[in-house]
């Protein structure tokens, strides 16, 4: 997982993942999309990979890039849980808070 | 209470959450400040935490423990870069040994804190940026899924009263 967001840092790796994910394409389709050399591009491809964000097929003399759509989801999935992390604590924190006001004891919210 | 909204970028590796109270600006900065109201709120629902050392200043370091339900002890520790009491609040987040020295891996998250009065009280908004997703794998694994099952409850308790 740490490699994902490695992976994602680069604004054209980012990029490369958009266009798979529309539809799978060969290294040389998308070296032609970027100023910049073919080795360059393919190593681009090559973090993606180990990353597991797209996976590379031989189809004839070509490479094939599709994306992996359940590394992404996984990674979507990972915010998910944080942010619910945050609900609870902020709702933790609201019910401390709220202690100022009703000094109620014995009519403390238990949930 | 009302979580106003929640950002999260994938891309950014970062998620950013805002929050209202109704308490003065002052109040809400107290329970970063003072430990003993932090692990009221900070560890996970089933995984509280026990903050030994606690330095808001700017380079101070803070050492906690989240307990887990078998009782086995997860260790972190805070650093501060940026204090500028009652608003402002940056630091890194990581996990450690049981000797509270830092792991070296996963790498820390990076955390921003802005309180800001509003008419009602405070607006909290909090940023995080992650170097890496094994720290959430972490935290995930640390009960969050029970968190989102008793957020659930509670909110129902809230709508029955």
């Amino acid at each position: 997982m740490d490699k994902v967001f490695h992976a994602l840092a680069d604004k054209t790796r980012r990029d490369i993942v958009q266009r798979v994910l529309v539809s799978p394409q060969s290294v040389s389709v998308l070296a032609g999309e970027y100023s910049m050399s073919f080795a360059a591009v393919q190593k681009h491809v090559a973090v993606l990979e180990r990353a597991r964000l797209v996976t590379k097929q031989k189809r004839g003399r070509e490479q094939l890039v599709s994306a992996d759509p359940d590394t992404l989801r996984h990674a979507s999935q990972l915010l998910d849980r944080y942010e619910q992390l945050w609900r609870h604590r902020v709702r933790a924190i609201a019910e401390i808070l709220s202690e100022d006001t009703d000094n109620i004891e014995d009519n403390k919210e238990q949930s | 209470m009302t979580v106003t909204s929640v950002h999260k970028d994938p891309e950014a590796r970062s998620l950013t959450f805002t929050a209202d109270f109704a308490a003065p600006v002052e109040r809400v900065w107290q329970i970063w400040e003072d430990p003993r109201q932090l692990e009221r709120w900070w560890g996970p629902p089933t995984w509280p935490a026990t903050f030994t050392q606690h330095e808001v200043k700017p380079g101070g370091r803070s050492h906690y423990f989240m307990t887990g339900p078998e009782g086995e002890k997860a260790h972190g520790w805070w650093q501060f870069t940026v204090v500028e009491a009652p608003t402002t609040l940056q630091f890194d987040d990581g996990f450690a040994d049981e000797n509270g020295e830092p792991a070296p891996e996963p790498p820390a998250v990076h955390a921003t804190v802005t309180l800001t009065a509003t008419n009602d009280g405070t607006r909290m908004v909090i940023s995080s940026t992650f170097s890496s997703l094994e720290h959430l794998e972490q935290l995930a694994a640390m009960g969050m899924e029970e968190g989102m099952r008793e957020a659930l409850g509670q909110v129902d308790a809230i709508l029955a009263e």
